[in-house]
């Protein structure tokens, strides 16, 4: 039964792609198998939520070998807790792309190609797989399986402009990928196994310096995919391209994917007493960066991509403070920023259609678009620079107490976190006073189902941001749940080898 | 720990080199044989981290035999850059299809930095002081 649970958020998906790109006619009949898919995937998550929180790490080997030879599935809080917000947000994007793709029904537009709904599918298992994944090389077929799906989604039906962008980033992803896999020939040949539970037992018998280097190397891996600054070219180049509904998507679940990867394998094997320097500083630089890039930008989606680089530091910061508190921020940072950042760019995605730029300078002289929009700009707006009582002040909060009375790089940190926030409100400022400042307001959307479609599943992601910060005194509690089992690591070994711990 | 024999270290070194300097050139096809080289680069380290070669694959009543798990991974691998690749081949072609070229083009935004300068160092100087902020800056964000 577990093993099935387990296997869900894989077994559904990928299936439904093939159907679904067998689907004959229309187009409709795709987006609504997509839908009901991504449905009982999401089910299945919070299923495993519920049961993770309840009787801690879940594990199950599929193909019939025991656990550090056989492909291992497991599902820890943490995992769970990820896996249903991805999930959640992820059905929330299909919805507002069928709704773009009802609104803009006659003209060619690349959410309407055949191999959308095909695509987001395998994307959406190769996370699913990725969160549940109990050993390295697990890992690298799900980071496969989802980057090649959104190559696919990049590159689909792309013009000149995005189709350089989509080689960037293809190139880059593919890089860091080949790097993942020759880490994982390293692993083996320096501990003989890939499980990540058994590795965690085997990896103290390794030399200092050659543990040292794997360390740095899965962190140069998942640095490349997290687009951790000085690693982050491709990101502002690639996702501004995209459609706002992939990008919106990208932003939501790719880098915060990665972000879980190296928690999950530097908290599991690379154990250590007090702050990590050398992520400290890469921290400091990705807030900074980000934040200041943001600034010079005058392309809206470029900016948000900027807004997003920056806030990857924050997803860092508390991982660099290698601490129950500093992990239980990353963690409810993570969630918070996974709904806020997605409903940020959908939220412009409408603002820039409706203006048909996505220029600030030439946005500013457009007619602001309807007060819905702005609300559903301004919540996650506020969010995203942490203002109280948003869930991104939630989620500053809890990393900057985990840093508050510490010395030496927790005191740089917490000085950039707070500086990078002022630069996001500036940021995300400059976009509403350029979008939806002065001047006669366009009219509500008329009667067509695709705009309020559009509307409304926006309007949900928004909600999945509030319902965060509502619910922050639970999620807190499963935050720091999940932190604590992370350092503590017994738990996790124990579900996925057993008794057999030597 | 296994030991690694020195014709495959310098193998799988050189591969590794030859794909990165491939990965730096702006024709897409030279990238492409990169990508080809560093996934065989990668694919055949993981085969040696199994331990040396030569011995039997599985085969019952030989005594020691190679590692089947690090065979296994690389064969997924295999399968997995060989469809990237196929995918990689039609970005080319389609790049070659709307450009003419396979040549990566300069990015947007550097070129519009680009013109930005230039625009700044024809116009002419306002005052002594901003004359001498404006040519510092330019002499400092262009290369030569």
């Amino acid at each position: 039964m577990i093993a099935w649970l387990l296997a869900a958020p894989l077994l559904l998906p990928v299936p439904a792609a093939g159907i679904s790109f067998a689907l004959p006619g229309r187009h409709a009949a795709r987006q609504l198998l997509g839908v009901a898919v991504l449905c009982c995937t999401l089910a299945d998550a919070v299923a495993l939520l519920v049961l993770a929180e309840r009787g801690g790490p879940r594990a199950a080997t599929l193909g019939g070998w025991p656990a550090p030879l056989g492909i291992t599935l497991v599902a820890d809080r943490l995992s769970a807790l990820l896996l249903t917000v991805s999930l959640a947000v992820a059905l929330a994007v299909l919805v507002f792309s069928a709704g773009q793709d009802l609104a803009d029904a006659g003209r060619a537009a690349s959410v309407s190609s055949v191999a959308f709904v095909p695509a987001y599918l395998l994307l959406t298992a190769g996370v699913g797989l990725a969160f549940l994944a109990g050993d390295l090389f697990n890992l690298f077929v799900a980071f496969e399986l989802m980057l090649t799906a959104s190559y696919v989604l990049l590159t689909l039906g792309a013009g000149p402009t995005r189709l350089r962008a989509g080689m960037t980033y293809t190139l880059t992803s593919l890089a860091s990928s080949l790097l993942f896999l020759s880490t994982i020939a390293l692993c083996y040949a320096a501990a003989g196994t890939v499980n990540l539970a058994d590795l965690a037992g085997r990896i103290g018998g390794v030399p200092g310096d050659v543990r040292a280097a794997l360390s740095v190397l899965l962190l140069v891996v998942f640095g490349i995919k997290a687009a951790v600054v000085p690693l982050h070219f491709w990101l502002p180049d690639s996702y501004p391209t995209a459609p706002a509904p992939v990008t919106a998507l990208f932003a939501a679940l790719l880098t915060k994917v990665s972000v879980y990867a190296l928690v999950r394998t530097q908290t599991l094997l690379f154990p250590r007493e007090g702050d990590w320097t050398l992520l400290a500083v890469a921290a400091v630089a990705t807030l900074l960066v980000g934040g200041l890039g943001a600034l010079a930008q005058d392309d809206v989606n470029r900016l948000l991509s900027f807004v997003l680089v920056s806030h990857i530091g924050f997803l860092l910061f508390g991982l660099a403070l290698f601490d129950e508190a500093g992990l239980t921020g990353t963690v409810l940072y993570t969630v918070h920023h996974i709904a806020v950042q997605t409903g940020l760019f959908l939220a412009v995605g409408l603002a820039v259609r409706a203006a048909g730029t996505s220029s600030l300078s030439r946005l500013a002289a457009a007619a602001p678009p309807p007060a819905p929009v702005a609300v559903l700009f301004l919540l996650p707006a506020m969010s995203i620079a942490g203002l109280p009582p948003t869930s991104g002040f939630v989620a500053k909060f809890a990393l900057l107490r985990a840093a508050a009375g510490r010395g030496g790089a927790a005191a740089v940190l917490v000085a950039a976190a707070l500086l990078t926030s002022l630069l996001t409100l500036y940021a995300v400022l400059r976009v509403w006073r350029a979008v939806f400042g002065a001047g006669p307001r366009r009219p509500p959307p008329g009667p067509r189902r695709g705009e309020a479609l559009m509307l409304g599943a926006t309007a949900a992601i928004v909600l999945v941001g509030v319902g965060v910060a509502a619910g922050a005194a639970e999620l807190s509690g499963i935050s720091e749940r999940a932190a604590h089992a992370l350092l503590e690591r017994e738990g996790y070994r124990h579900a996925v080898l057993g008794g057999s711990i030597g | 720990m296994t030991t690694l024999d020195l014709a495959m270290a310098v193998t799988v070194g050189g591969l590794f080199a030859t794909g990165f300097f491939l990965l730096l050139d702006r024709a897409l096809m030279r990238v492409l044989l990169g990508v080809l080289l560093l996934g065989h680069a990668a694919n055949l380290l993981l085969l040696l981290s199994g331990g040396a070669p030569g011995r039997a694959p599985l085969v019952p009543g030989h005594g020691r035999l190679a590692d089947p798990l690090p065979q296994a991974m690389a064969l997924t691998a295999i399968v997995i850059t060989f469809g990237v690749t196929t995918l990689l081949l039609a970005l080319v072609h389609r790049a070659w299809q709307l450009d003419g070229h396979d040549e990566v083009r300069d990015d947007l935004e550097d070129r519009r930095i680009g013109t930005v300068h230039d625009r700044e160092d024809a116009a002419p100087p306002a005052g002594p002081g901003e004359a001498a902020g404006r040519t510092g800056q330019g002499g400092g964000g262009r290369a030569p």
